[in-house]
């Protein structure tokens, strides 16, 4: 069998500057199916603009990004979207003033995919039951009717997740999503990331606790000044002398 | 005289509900009153040049305005707040002084001859647009418009082509205004280039945000108040400009969000509650933010 049919997403010499800072310097890996795969590195590594430019927010200088066999390189966020790349936020993009059952039920994907088409949908009740059947997975059924906006910071990680899914996604990107979580909060959130594991081929998370990235991924990469420094098991790669040194500096410990 | 209230009032209606329609999307749109003369004279000249029957031309002129909205949208779109107001303002005020200086349709001077607008007309158009309007807000595509107005990028991301979505918006809300300037120059018989400059867009957006524009009943209401107002205070006379003012600025002051912003975290919980009524589970009750 060969790597690449194996693979859901290869990224080839990805580069991205601004003004002359090379926040991505010609990075190349690629997502295996059926992988949980991790990325950290320190503060300004470049995880962040690599997450935008892969789900298309920003376009890349230069560099391929293959999905599913297909060149996706530069198509916009949507498209990408469409073809099953989904992500969330490290800030949490919830729509604030809807409610939870309506931030998962806009995501479905026979509505975004024919909007027009949508407005003659009478019966919903597929879509809804879907949609409330999703949110159970997510401990989030009881708070169908909240606005969006009201709930607390670990069930607003979940709903993002959770709607992120809604649209049947193959690949899913989490952008630090254990950011500001304590240690039982991240605990749980990691069991919530085990538990979307089964609903897509793939997950991609960006994150920088180093106790979770260590139990949670299959394959981690370490990036460090828009480089990878570090490929391979998360023990071996934590345990990396180069690894060390630019997340911890030289004299640095685990925590 | 009650068939001028009939027709003003409704075609108001139409005209408020022309800009809720592209401001569903997220757009603010000043140029409802551009698209309102290009109906205006487009069904105009179609009527008395050509012999058409009134509706046909309505049509017609509906769609010529709505390709305008969408050929100058889709490059506007790519800007944002103040910058796609500007833009929407210079369409109005191209659209002026373009059909000031046709004089195959009278110039400055304006163009004549249109009759035929009946109260049913424009009544027929409120309920059709209503209805419309309507069964959106109880369909899917509600709530895709919905978030591409909360958040774009967050839409984006879920895969909704937010610029395709906005300019639909934009195209159907021009057609819409050009629509209700049909009837309304077939009502008139005679019509100025000055009927439609940039204070009639300006009027039009404040119908619909004085009514409110988080449901799709604000904004009619916001433009029968508007119509009916200056009649209330005709016995004011020259002060009636001075009163009209006076009235939008206390609105605006007591109720910032339109005198019917109603559809609140409980109105959106039952309406999901009652599609969701297959389901067992009963509604928690709606915890605002």
């Amino acid at each position: 069998m060969n790597v690449v049919a194996q693979s859901v997403l290869v990224v080839e010499g990805l580069s991205k500057s601004f003004r002359g800072l090379n926040a991505l310097d010609s990075v190349s890996f690629n997502v295996q199916s059926g992988e949980i795969l991790g990325l950290m590195g320190p503060n300004g590594a470049g995880k962040s603009v690599f997450i935008n430019v892969v789900t298309g927010l920003y376009p890349a200088d230069a560099g391929t990004i293959h999905y599913g066999g297909r060149n996706v390189t530069g198509l916009a966020s949507y498209e990408l979207a469409r073809l099953g790349i989904a992500r969330t936020y490290q800030n949490i993009r919830l729509l604030r003033r809807m409610t939870v059952l309506e931030n998962v039920l806009v995501a479905t994907k026979e509505h975004i995919d024919r909007p027009l088409r949508s407005f003659c949908v009478w019966n919903q009740r597929s879509f809804v039951t879907a949609a409330k059947r999703l949110l159970e997975q997510f401990h989030l059924v009881d708070k169908s009717d909240w606005l969006a906006g009201s709930l607390a910071y670990g069930e607003a990680r979940r709903l993002e997740i959770a709607r992120a899914l809604a649209g049947k996604p193959s690949l899913l990107f989490l952008d630090e999503p254990a950011a500001g979580m304590n240690e039982r909060e991240t605990e749980e959130l990691s069991s919530t990331i085990r538990a979307s594991h089964k609903f897509v081929e793939a997950i991609v998370i960006i994150e920088h606790d180093v106790a979770m990235m260590r139990n949670l991924p299959h394959r981690l990469i370490v990036l460090d000044s828009g480089r990878k420094i570090a490929e391979g098991r998360p023990n071996d790669v934590l345990a990396q002398s180069n690894v060390i040194e630019a997340y911890f500096g030289t004299d640095g410990t685990d925590d | 005289m009650m068939q001028d209230y009939i027709v003003f009032v409704g075609v108001n209606m139409v005209l408020a509900w022309s800009v809720y329609v592209i401001l569903l999307a997220g757009s603010l749109s000043f140029a409802n009153g551009g698209f309102m003369a290009i109906g205006a004279y487009a069904s105009g000249v179609l009527t008395v040049k050509f012999g058409m029957p009134l509706i046909p031309a309505a049509l017609i002129a509906g769609l010529i305005a709505g390709a305008v909205g969408v050929l100058v949208g889709f490059p506007a779109l790519r800007t944002r707040g103040i910058y796609l107001m500007l833009v929407t303002v210079g369409i109005t005020v191209s659209v002026k002084a373009v059909i000031e200086s046709i004089d195959y349709v009278g110039g400055i001077q304006g163009f004549g001859g249109m009759v035929g607008t009946r109260p049913w007309h424009v009544i027929a158009l409120v309920i059709l647009v209503g209805c419309g309007l309507w069964f959106l807000s109880k369909s899917p595509l509600q709530r895709i418009l919905d978030a591409v107005r909360e958040d774009e990028l967050s839409a984006a991301s879920l895969g909704i082509n937010t610029v395709y979505v906005k300019l639909v918006c934009l195209g159907v809300g021009a057609f819409l205004a050009a629509v209700a300037g049909s009837f309304y120059a077939h009502h008139l018989i005679h019509v100025t280039p000055d009927q439609f400059g940039i204070v009639v867009s300006v009027f039009i957006v404040l119908y619909a945000v004085l009514g409110g524009t988080n449901n799709m009943w604000g904004p009619p209401i916001g433009g029968v108040i508007m119509t009916l107002i200056p009649e209330v205070v005709r016995g004011l006379e020259s002060w009636r400009p001075t009163a009209f003012g006076v009235i939008i600025l206390v609105l605006l002051l007591i109720r910032p969000d339109g005198l019917l912003a109603f559809r609140d975290v409980t109105t959106r919980a039952k309406k999901i509650w009652v599609t969701a009524k297959a389901d067992e589970s009963k509604p928690a009750r709606a915890k605002s933010a």
